[in-house]
C-alpha cells in the first residue's frame, strides 16, 4: 500500500503517493518528476540531493517521503526567480565554479543555506560549511570564491 | 582538408579566444534543467537490476531464474547467454582495439566471477520494489575458488589462475604455462649500463601507490528503448557515445545502424566513463520486454565494480653525474589491471621519464591480473604512478648533490627536439617555461614554518587527437547552431562556440552549441586523451572556415563577380580588389536569410583525424603541514603551472589544473582500495572511500603558460590529464622536506605517515626533522 502525502514544494502545493521505504530524493525526482536534485550516493555522504526542509538543509536521501506531510521543501527547481538567477547562480556561472555540474544544485542549496544564516562568512566557514557536499571537477577553489563574492554583494545590496 | 586548419598559430588580439564567456550550458545546469543520465524517463519504462556475485572468485555451476521470472511484475531477466559469443582476439572499437571476449565477460559474467560485484544476471520489472524481490529470487550455484587480490602475490607460481589461457605476451618464446601477468613490455634508449657507469651518484627505491577511483559524483545511468526490430534507442552519460555505440552493437550482434547513442549531460567521467557496463544490460533488457528500460548504479556497485585506476609496484633507479646530469634512468612496473588484462602499463613506461631529455632510458612494464574490478582509465591513465616514483628519486638526487630541485630539472628538462624513449621526437613544448615561471612565483620564494614542507615535481602527459566530425549551419536569422560530437564535461561548448566567434568575427552569443547523437554526425572518438578541445576546436574551426567559403561564394553569385573576388571580415562580406566598393557589403544573416534563394542551407562539415596533438607540461608546487603527533599531512599552499598551449577560456583551463591537483592530493594522502583477507572490498562508499572535501584544501594558485602547438590553429594543447600527473610526487617530496624521512608508499594517510616516522624515532634517524 502506498501513503498519501501532502507538501510545500517552492511554494507550490503537491501531492504524491508512495512506499513506506521511499526517501524525499526518491519522492522528489521519480514522484514529482522534478530531477534538479541529484543521486550521487543515497548514503549522505556526498551532498548532492541537498534540499531545505523546514528552512534546515538536509540530504533528501536520509529523509523519507512519509515524514513530508505539511512540510515546506526547497529544493534547486525554486531558487531562480522566474528567469532571474539567485545572485549565487549568477556568480556560479560568472566564477566559473563548476565544470559537469553534477554537484552543483546541491551546492547551491546549501551555500544558500549558509548565507541566509551567515552572510558575512569566512573563507574556512564556507569550507567546512560546505564540506558535506563532494565535488570532484574544481578542487573547490572556485566554488568558495564563488560564495564569497556572492556574500560580499548581498551585504552590498 | 587537414593543411587547411594547420596553420601556425595567429598572434595576440583576438575577440574572443582568451576571454571568460558564460558557458552556453551554464543556465541550465544551476538552476537544475540540465539533464544527466538518471533525469530521462519514458512512459512506460522499466526498472532494471544487477544481479552481482558476493565472491571474489568462483565457477558459475548454474543459474536458476524460474522463480524470479514467475514473480509478477517481472518483464525479463537476462544473462550472458543473451549476449553474443565473442572472438577473443583484437577487433576495432573507432580507434581501439578491443578484446571483446573480455569486455563481454566483465559487462556479464561467463562461467566464472572473478571479483566480488561482478555483474551475472540482470532483471526488468514494472517497480525497483519487485526487481529487488526477483533478484533475490535468482537461484546462483557458485563453486568457490581460491582469490588473489595483490599483483603481486597473484605473479607467484601457486596463485590461483584467474584466465586459464593467459599467456604471457611479450615474452620469446612464450611461455608453456597460463599465469595472472597478461604483457611484459620494455621501452629503451641509449646504453643504460653505460649511463650507471658514468653516474656519481645512483638512487635506487622502490615505490607502492593503490588503485584509486575516478569518483565521478554522477554514478552510471542510461535509459534504453528497443523496438522488436531492434531499432535502438539510448541515452547514456558516456564520455564518448560512438564508443558505446560499437560496444554494445558488437556484444548484441545488432548493426551499429540500428543503434542510436545519445550523450546526456554527464557529471563527470574522468577516464571512467569511456567504457560500458550498464548499457548492454538495459538494450538486452528492453529488446527482451519490449518495453523501455532505465538502469542506475548504487554508489557502492559503482566502487565496487567500476573503474578504478590501477595500483602498482615501481621500482626506480636513476644515475647522476655531480653536476646534476641524469645519465641514466631505469623503471622496472608491475601494474595490476583488476579481473582482465589492460592496464596502463605502457602508457605509464612511456612517460615515466619523458620530462626530461635523457639518453639511456630502460623502463620495463608487466600487466598482471588479480580479483579485483577491471581497471578502467583514469586522467592521464598510467602516468601519475610512474611519474610519481621518477619525481620522488629525482628530488631524492638534487637532495644529495645540494642542487635546487627546479635547477636539476631544468639542467634535464626536455625541449623541441628532445628523442622520447617512446619514440617521437618532441615538438615544441613548455618544460623550461613552466619551470622557470615555477621558480619565479612568490610561492617558491616564500619561507616556511615549522613541521612544513615544500616540494615540487614536473608532469608530462603526451595529448592525442583523431576522429572528429563537426556541423555546423548558418541560420535565417544570422545565427548558428554548432553541433559537436565530443561530450561537454567542463566547459567545451564555452571553448567550441569562443573558437568559431573568433573565426566567424560574430558574436559569442550567436552561436548556440550542442553535443550531437551518433545518428546527427559522422564518428566522433571520445572525450579523453586531453583531445576535445584540441580535436572538435580544430573541427569548429574548418567547419566555419566551410561557412565563410560558402557564404563568399553565395555573395559573389549575387554580385555575379568570381569567388575569389569578395573579403569575408568581422561578419561581412565585401567586394575586393579591383571591384572594391563597387557594391554595398552583406553581412552574413542577410546571407543566412537569403540562403533559399542562393543555392539552399549553407553548412559546415568538418570531418577530421585530428593529427599534430602536443604534450602539456606541467610543475606543481605544494607546501605541506605535518602534524609529529598524528602523522597527519595538510595541504597548506598549493600552484599548478602548465603550458596550455593557448587557454581558450583560461577560467576553466584553470579549472582543469585545479580539480587535476584535487584529485591527486586525494591521490596521495587518502584514497585506496581496502580488501577483507575474504577478497571483499571493505569501503565501497564515499563515506569511507574519502574524496578531498572543501575543507580538506587550500586555495590552488594558477598560472598558465602559453607555449603554442603549431599544429593547432589557436595553439591548443589539451590540460586535462597533465594536472593529475605531478601531485603525488610533489606532495611525497613536501613530506620528505618537512620530516625528514622518504616516503614510498601511497596513500600517505596518518597511520602509514605515524608509523614511518615512529620507526624512524626509534632508529635514531639522523635526518629526521620532527
Amino acid at each position: 500500500m502506498k501513503h498519501h502525502i501532502s507538501f510545500t514544494l517552492n511554494g507550490d502545493p503537491v501531492e504524491a503517493l508512495c512506499d513506506t521505504d521511499q526517501t524525499l530524493l526518491d519522492v522528489l525526482r521519480d514522484e514529482l518528476d522534478m530531477t534538479g536534485t541529484k543521486e550521487g550516493c543515497a548514503t549522505g555522504d556526498c551532498g548532492a540531493c541537498s534540499v531545505s526542509v523546514d528552512g534546515r538543509l538536509v540530504c533528501s536521501c536520509l529523509m523519507l517521503g512519509v515524514e513530508m506531510n505539511g512540510k515546506k521543501v526547497e529544493s534547486i527547481e525554486g531558487m531562480a526567480d522566474g528567469d532571474k538567477l539567485h545572485p549565487l547562480q549568477q556568480k556560479f556561472l560568472e566564477h566559473a565554479a563548476l565544470q559537469c555540474g553534477i554537484c552543483t544544485p546541491g551546492v547551491l542549496i546549501a551555500a544558500k543555506s549558509l548565507l541566509e544564516r551567515n552572510p558575512d562568512p569566512t573563507e574556512t566557514e564556507v569550507r567546512y560549511w560546505l564540506a558535506g557536499n563532494l565535488c570532484r571537477c574544481t578542487g573547490y577553489d572556485k566554488i568558495i570564491r564563488a560564495v564569497l563574492a556572492t556574500a560580499a554583494d548581498m551585504r552590498g545590496a | 582538408m587537414q593543411e587547411k586548419v594547420g596553420n601556425p598559430p595567429k598572434d595576440g588580439d583576438f575577440k574572443w579566444v582568451g576571454t571568460n564567456a558564460i558557458r552556453p550550458d551554464g543556465v541550465e545546469k544551476v538552476t537544475g534543467q540540465a539533464r544527466y543520465g538518471a533525469d530521462l524517463n519514458m512512459a512506460g519504462q522499466l526498472t532494471g537490476l544487477v544481479l552481482r556475485s558476493p565472491h571474489p572468485h568462483a565457477r558459475i555451476v548454474k543459474i536458476d531464474t524460474s522463480k524470479a521470472e514467475a514473480l509478477a511484475g517481472v518483464k525479463a531477466i537476462i544473462t550472458s547467454d543473451d549476449f553474443e559469443e565473442q572472438d577473443p582476439t583484437l577487433a576495432a572499437a573507432g580507434e581501439m582495439m578491443v578484446n571483446y571476449l573480455d569486455v563481454s565477460r566483465n559487462v556479464i559474467a561467463c562461467d566464472k566471477v572473478l571479483y566480488e560485484g561482478h555483474a551475472l544476471a540482470a532483471v526488468a520489472a514494472t517497480s525497483k520494489s519487485i526487481a529487488k524481490k526477483a533478484l533475490k529470487l535468482i537461484e546462483v550455484e557458485y563453486e568457490l575458488l581460491p582469490h588473489v587480490i595483490d599483483p603481486v602475490e597473484a605473479m607467484q607460481a601457486d596463485a590461483p589462475i584467474l584466465h586459464e589461457d593467459m599467456i604471457t605476451a611479450g615474452v620469446n618464446p612464450p611461455p608453456e604455462k597460463p599465469s595472472n601477468i597478461s604483457k611484459q613490455m620494455e621501452f629503451a634508449l641509449g646504453d643504460i649500463d653505460k649511463g650507471f657507469a658514468d653516474a656519481d651518484l645512483i638512487i635506487e627505491r622502490e615505490f607502492k601507490t593503490q588503485p584509486v577511483h575516478q569518483g565521478y559524483i554522477e554514478p552510471h545511468a542510461c535509459l534504453a528503448n528497443v523496438t522488436a526490430d531492434n531499432q535502438a534507442e539510448l541515452w547514456v552519460t558516456t564520455q564518448g557515445h560512438w564508443i558505446v555505440r560499437a560496444h554494445c552493437a558488437r556484444l548484441l550482434g545488432w548493426d551499429i545502424s540500428k543503434v542510436r547513442v545519445t550523450s546526456s549531460e554527464i557529471g563527470g567521467g574522468f577516464g571512467g566513463k569511456t567504457v560500458v557496463y550498464l548499457e548492454p544490460l538495459a538494450l538486452a533488457l528492453s529488446k527482451k520486454s519490449g518495453r523501455p528500460v532505465k538502469m542506475t548504479m548504487s554508489r557502492e556497485d559503482t566502487i565496487r565494480a567500476t573503474g578504478p585506476t590501477s595500483g602498482a609496484v615501481v621500482k626506480v633507479k636513476i644515475g647522476a653525474s655531480k653536476d646534476g646530469r641524469i645519465t641514466a634512468g631505469q623503471a622496472d612496473m608491475i601494474y595490476q589491471a583488476g579481473a582482465f588484462q589492460g592496464s596502463p602499463v605502457a602508457q605509464g613506461a612511456m612517460t615515466a621519464f619523458a620530462p626530461y631529455e635523457l639518453d639511456n632510458v630502460k623502463v620495463t612494464g608487466l600487466d598482471v591480473v588479480s580479483n579485483r574490478p577491471k581497471v578502467a582509465a583514469y586522467r592521464a591513465p598510467g602516468a601519475p604512478i610512474s611519474e610519481y616514483a621518477v619525481e620522488c628519486v629525482i628530488d631524492e638526487i638534487a637532495g644529495k648533490l645540494g642542487i635546487d630541485p627546479i635547477d636539476l630539472r631544468l639542467k634535464n628538462a626536455a625541449k623541441e627536439g628532445t628523442q622520447t624513449a617512446y619514440g617521437p621526437k618532441l615538438g615544441p613544448i613548455g618544460m623550461i617555461e613552466t619551470l622557470e615561471a615555477t621558480q619565479a612565483t612568490e610561492h617558491y620564494k616564500t619561507p616556511l614554518g615549522p613541521n612544513q614542507g615544500r616540494g615540487v615535481a614536473s608532469g608530462f602527459w603526451y595529448n592525442i587527437g583523431g576522429q572528429t566530425t563537426v556541423m555546423m549551419a548558418l541560420n535565417e536569422d544570422g545565427s548558428f547552431n554548432l553541433t559537436i560530437g565530443t561530450p561537454d564535461i567542463g566547459g567545451l561548448r564555452a571553448s567550441m562556440a569562443l573558437m568559431a566567434a573568433e573565426e566567424l568575427g560574430v558574436d559569442y552569443k550567436s552561436i548556440r552549441p550542442i553535443i550531437g547523437d551518433t545518428q546527427q554526425l559522422g564518428y566522433n572518438f571520445l572525450t579523453g586523451g586531453s583531445r576535445a578541445c584540441f580535436s572538435s576546436g580544430m573541427a569548429t574551426v574548418e567547419a566555419a572556415r566551410e561557412i565563410i567559403q560558402e557564404a563568399c561564394s553565395r555573395a559573389a553569385k549575387l554580385w555575379e563577380l568570381p569567388e575569389e573576388a569578395v573579403d569575408y571580415k568581422d561578419g561581412w562580406i565585401r567586394p575586393a580588389g579591383d571591384n572594391a566598393g563597387a557594391h554595398e557589403p552583406i553581412s552574413i544573416a542577410e546571407i543566412g536569410r537569403m540562403a533559399g534563394k542562393t543555392g539552399g542551407a549553407i553548412i559546415g562539415n568538418a570531418k577530421i583525424n585530428a593529427q599534430g596533438a602536443a604534450p602539456s607540461l606541467g610543475q606543481h608546487l605544494v607546501d605541506v603541514e605535518v602534524d609529529p603527533e598524528t602523522g597527519k599531512v595538510s595541504v597548506i599552499r598549493y600552484t599548478v603551472i602548465q603550458d596550455a598551449g593557448r587557454a581558450i577560456h583560461p577560467a576553466y583551463v584553470e579549472g582543469q589544473y585545479q580539480g587535476g591537483a584535487a584529485q591527486g592530493i586525494g591521490w596521495a594522502l587518502n584514497e585506496e582500495y581496502i580488501y577483507g583477507d575474504d577478497g571483499k572490498l571493505q569501503n565501497a562508499s564515499f563515506l569511507d572511500y574519502r574524496i578531498p572535501v572543501a575543507s580538506d584544501l587550500p586555495m590552488i594558485d594558477t598560472v598558465i603558460v602559453e607555449v603554442p602547438n603549431p599544429n593547432h590553429p589557436y595553439g591548443v594543447r589539451g590540460v586535462g590529464e597533465t594536472a593529475i600527473v605531478p601531485p603525488m610526487g610533489a606532495i611525497a617530496n613536501a613530506v620528505a622536506d618537512a620530516t625528514g624521512v622518504r616516503f614510498s608508499e601511497l596513500p600517505m594517510s596518518p597511520p602509514k605517515v605515524l608509523k614511518q616516522l615512529d620507526l624512524a624515532r626509534a632508529a635514531n634517524d639522523a635526518d629526521l626533522k620532527m
